[in-house]
């Protein structure tokens, strides 16, 4: 059943990474994408990229989930690397006709590849171990000073769970529209794109009268239980700071601290 | 009357915000209904007679456009005392799918908390005081989507009752349900009304639903015309049929008897008297003859 898909990507696990604040988690890979900008040659990029080794390690995913992230982003992680080592210009190391390489082109062409590997493995991650809920509640007291400049943080991240709470219930309709249009002999199979785009037509328009039903209805139910916007809102749940938090911090800041000196006095060769 | 009614309407009418210069009909004409705290109390009515719209004036989600309603002695028209008015008066509606509003059902069950800035500490027992209560609690970290409507009819009356309310009205709640969500979910309500003491307003299209209940309101074209207990209502069965409504099969059972001659008390109500009822005519007859 198409109800069944996860969205956001996440696998349930009890690992370390699945435990720590959603807060943490957030703020941790923020640094982490930063890090890999720091890191200006091979040898401080790979302490970066041991790092996110060691986390997926941690959090018990199967490897074969760091494959399936960087799969569908292959096409610019190759187009990256060909335009750095053609344009990149530097010493040739190697010429023929118009075209010619740079130690420091392919170089760029490495160093671009692993960072971007890193970073979307990274990312992944994080949507791997958090459920979208978490996340948006993370986000959501994340962001919470953003309100002093007026930034609608509250009612974005209730926008956010409305629509996480709706999306399994509108698939559930769209299948039953779909049944219903096919019964009345609709042909959602047959032709072109553009027939076939046609076909949606009948399949969209009930949904999006449903949609609006469906909103109104619980507006009402949300007033009835007194929902009158952020202001003075308290939280069942209370995210705290662990131990594992503050490790996995600690954690991080090494990295920072082993990237920095490796960028200092770590050896001249590989480096931009 | 000296001692003033929990909830009270004061002949009030209600017609929706005319557009295109039309004047709309009037939803209410003159409504006068009172009801007790503890009471439980059905609401019938076919479809457009107004009876939920009657029962958006008990927590002014509408204010009339003339009378008044108050609860608690607190008028639905003062727009400060708002919040304290939805939280004395909950309200459930037929779509459960569309009340839920978390992803997670304790999460959903604490909504109303959070709204009413409870703290977290104090949020968490009564959510889970909640769910017990309507039988709920171990379902507490699953998704709304895993569960069958009557369990999810459940969950939004553990959203109501979370906050405590003296009153529960319910809209319809079991229209949407098969048999068995409907019996779990009579069952939670009744459980409401007899062991929290909460007052419960019940608006129904089931007549065996209002049937149980204490008092009946039968509204129609926007006008109370019936307010007893479902004996009397459903006493005048012909007076119920002239208005486009049913009674009980048991009581239409025995009322058809009853005119073709046979022995049967009154009315009866619900299928155990009716059994008791036709034994007893069986057997005399049997002794007769």
């Amino acid at each position: 059943m198409l109800k069944d898909i996860t969205f956001g990507q996440y696998f349930p696990g009890d690992s370390i990474i699945h435990k720590l604040d959603p807060r943490m988690k957030l703020i941790l890979i923020i640094a982490y994408i930063v890090l890999l900008f720091v890191a200006d040659g091979l040898f401080s990029l790979l302490i970066g990229a041991s790092m996110v080794v060691v986390f997926y390690a941690l959090s018990k995913l199967p490897w074969k989930l760091v494959i399936k992230c960087i799969k569908p982003i292959m096409p610019i992680i190759l187009f990256t690397a060909v335009l750095n080592i053609f344009f990149v210009e530097g010493d040739p190391i190697f010429e023929w006709w118009i075209i010619s390489i740079s130690g420091k082109g392919v170089l760029t062409a490495v160093l671009m590849c692993i960072r971007i590997i890193c970073l979307i493995a990274g990312s992944s991650l994080l949507t791997y171990t958090t459920t979208p809920i978490a996340l948006t509640d993370g986000l959501e007291r994340l962001m919470k000073p953003l309100q002093k400049i007026k930034v609608p943080v509250h009612e974005l991240s209730m926008m956010m769970t409305i629509a996480l709470r709706f999306i399994p219930t509108l698939i559930d309709e769209t299948q039953k529209i779909m049944a219903a249009q096919k019964a009345r002999g609709a042909d959602m199979e047959s032709g072109n794109v553009i027939e076939k785009a046609k076909a949606l037509i009948p399949i969209l328009i009930p949904l999006f009268v449903s949609a609006f039903r469906r909103a109104d209805e619980l507006a009402l139910a949300m007033e009835c239980r007194c929902y009158h916007g952020g202001e003075g809102r308290t939280r069942m749940k209370q995210l705290k700071l662990t131990a594992k938090d503050w490790a996995a911090a600690l954690f991080v800041l090494c990295g920072y601290a082993a990237v920095i000196l490796m960028n200092v006095y770590g050896p001249e060769v590989f480096r931009l | 009357m000296a001692k003033k009614s929990f909830i009270e309407a004061n002949s009030i009418s209600f017609s929706y915000p005319s557009y295109d210069g039309v004047i709309p009909p009037l939803v209410l004409d003159g409504v006068s209904v009172s009801v007790d705290e503890r009471e439980f109390v059905a609401v019938l009515g076919h479809n457009g007679s107004g009876k939920s719209t009657l029962a958006k004036h008990f927590n002014a989600i509408l204010v009339p456009t003339e009378g008044n309603v108050s609860v608690s002695g607190i008028s639905t028209a003062e727009e400060a005392k708002l919040f304290e008015i939805r939280q004395e008066v909950g309200m459930v509606f037929q779509n459960p799918d569309n009340q839920i509003v978390a992803t997670i059902i304790e999460e959903d069950v604490a909504f109303a908390l959070e709204n009413l800035g409870v703290p977290p500490m104090e949020i968490r027992e009564r959510v889970d005081d909640a769910l017990k209560k309507v039988e709920m609690y171990d379902y507490r970290l699953h998704s709304p989507n895993q569960l069958s409507g009557g369990q999810k009819q459940r969950i939004a009356i553990a959203g109501i009752v979370a906050m405590r309310p003296k009153c529960v009205v319910l809209d319809e709640p079991t229209a949407m349900l098969d048999p068995r969500g409907r019996r779990e979910v009579m069952k939670t309500i009744r459980q409401l009304n007899k062991e929290l003491g909460i007052t419960v307003i019940i608006i129904t299209h089931y007549m065996d639903e209002a049937a149980m209940c204490d008092r009946v309101v039968v509204v129609d074209d926007g006008k109370v015309i019936m307010d007893s207990t479902p004996r009397e209502v459903f006493g005048s069965v012909e007076l119920i049929k002239e208005r486009g409504l049913d009674v009980p099969q048991v009581t239409e059972l025995c009322y058809e008897l009853k005119k073709e001659g046979f022995d049967l008390p009154e009315c009866v109500l619900d299928e155990d008297e009716c059994v008791a009822a036709l034994e007893k005519l069986l057997k005399g007859g049997e002794n007769n003859g």
